[in-house]
């Protein structure tokens, strides 16, 4: 397995440490770490799971608006921030994969290194009541 | 490969009697292949020395800089080359996301710091604003690449005549402890440095001194040993060494490294003037 960049290293050991749900993806979508807290909300922990690619992770939770309508991934806050290069913030309804029905604010934003290449993107959960 | 310590010291020149063996200048290491062409990584104070055996060279020189705390760069201003009109010195170094090599060494070799300006040396000078990757210097194939250590700071791989060596002197790749766990894809440096000849590396602290230390930057000398274990080096030098460490407790701990419990290659003490001919290396 290749090294992956430093940022993502040094991330995902931030995530590591944080109370708060975190989720990171690299430059290509793919899920490299989510933490425990994150894992609590999606019914199951990173261990379990392992690597996802982004058509997998942005489909495996059925997330849905408050009508019930599915969220496609391009309107995923941490697509369209790997996508458009840019932060993204909305409410999604996620089924996890404990079978509870969760309520969360998302907050994304990408990841650029120094000399400006995109990383990946990071995501902070905040389960609504 | 022919690899000279001129400076193993890390974080401040310490010169005294207790450090004579080791040395007291902070770190620059110098790299000359079988042709003969020269590369220096880093210009702590040792690449005053190294400026003064070089200085009837009047040829290029690189100067790789892994990154700009003052050890790393304090010497520069003292190197002879940069005087020499017939000199071409490339120096090469990570830049920020606002701020370009030029303008980071500007903040010291300019007053009230030091009183020549870069535009002033005589020499033909290059400077390289170097992104992660590949480098383009004749006779080596370099390749730079972040390492965890706090502001952006490069390791090197440096091949050449079939030999390789890993520069890493300001590395904790133990910060990111689930790395040494989880393999190579998230240990900071192991691309850099799998299966070099020779690895070079930091060990600038004791494990007691690391328990106030985190997050400073550096590793123990057992964060190095399980380090060179992981990416199979065939021979370590550990250095950068930490200025309050004297040269019968660096002997106590080369002595340690050498019983090979943590790591079963070649342990090489990383004293200052020591030459190693990595081709020779068995």
């Amino acid at each position: 397995m290749a090294q992956q960049p430093l940022q993502l290293i040094l991330m995902r050991e931030l995530a590591d440490h944080l109370a708060t749900p975190v989720f990171v993806v690299n430059a290509e979508g793919t899920l490299e770490f989510y933490n425990e807290p994150a894992g609590l909300l999606l019914g199951l922990r990173f261990e379990e799971t392992g690597p996802m690619a982004a058509d997998v992770w942005a489909s495996r939770f059925t997330p849905t608006d408050e009508h019930g309508v599915p969220i496609t991934a391009d309107e995923l806050p941490l697509v369209r921030a790997l996508r458009g290069a840019s932060p993204g913030h909305r409410r999604i309804w996620i089924q996890s994969l404990d079978g509870a029905r969760r309520h969360l604010e998302v907050t994304a934003f990408p990841m650029f290194g120094i000399t400006g290449e995109l990383i990946g993107a990071t995501a902070l959960f905040w389960e609504t009541a | 490969m022919k690899v000279v310590m001129w400076g193993t010291r890390g974080s401040q020149a310490s010169p005294g009697p207790d450090t004579v063996r080791y040395g007291g200048n902070t770190v620059c290491v110098q790299v000359t292949n079988d042709a003969g062409q020269v590369l220096l990584i880093d210009a702590g104070t040792g690449i005053r020395r190294a400026g003064l055996a070089l200085r009837e060279r009047h040829g290029r020189v690189d100067v790789l800089l892994s990154h700009f705390h003052m050890d790393h760069v304090q010497g520069l201003g003292f190197f002879a080359p940069l005087y020499d009109p017939a000199a071409e010195v490339h120096l090469w170094g990570p830049s920020t996301p606002n701020l370009d090599v030029h303008a980071r060494l500007t903040r010291y070799l300019s007053p009230p710091l030091f009183p020549v300006r870069l535009r002033d040396l005589p020499c033909n000078l290059h400077i390289h604003d170097t992104a992660p990757g590949r480098l383009d210097i004749p006779g080596f194939a370099v390749t730079a690449a972040l390492i965890c250590h706090p502001g952006p700071t490069f390791g090197y791989r440096v091949e050449a005549d079939a030999q390789s060596l890993a520069y890493l002197s300001d590395h904790e790749p133990m910060l990111c402890e689930r790395g040494f766990a989880a393999g190579p894809a998230t240990t900071s440096g192991y691309d850099l440095a799998a299966d070099v000849d020779l690895l070079l590396h930091d060990a600038q602290y004791s494990d007691a001194e690391y328990e106030t230390r985190v997050g400073w930057g550096h590793s123990t000398l057992g964060h190095c040993l399980a380090f060179a274990a992981a990416v199979r080096a065939r021979h370590l030098v550990p250095f950068h060494h930490d200025p309050s460490h004297d040269d019968a407790l660096l002997d106590a701990f080369v002595a340690h490294a050498r019983k090979g419990q943590v790591y079963g290659g070649d342990v090489i003490a990383g004293m200052e003037d020591v030459v190693v001919d990595v081709g020779a290396l068995t």
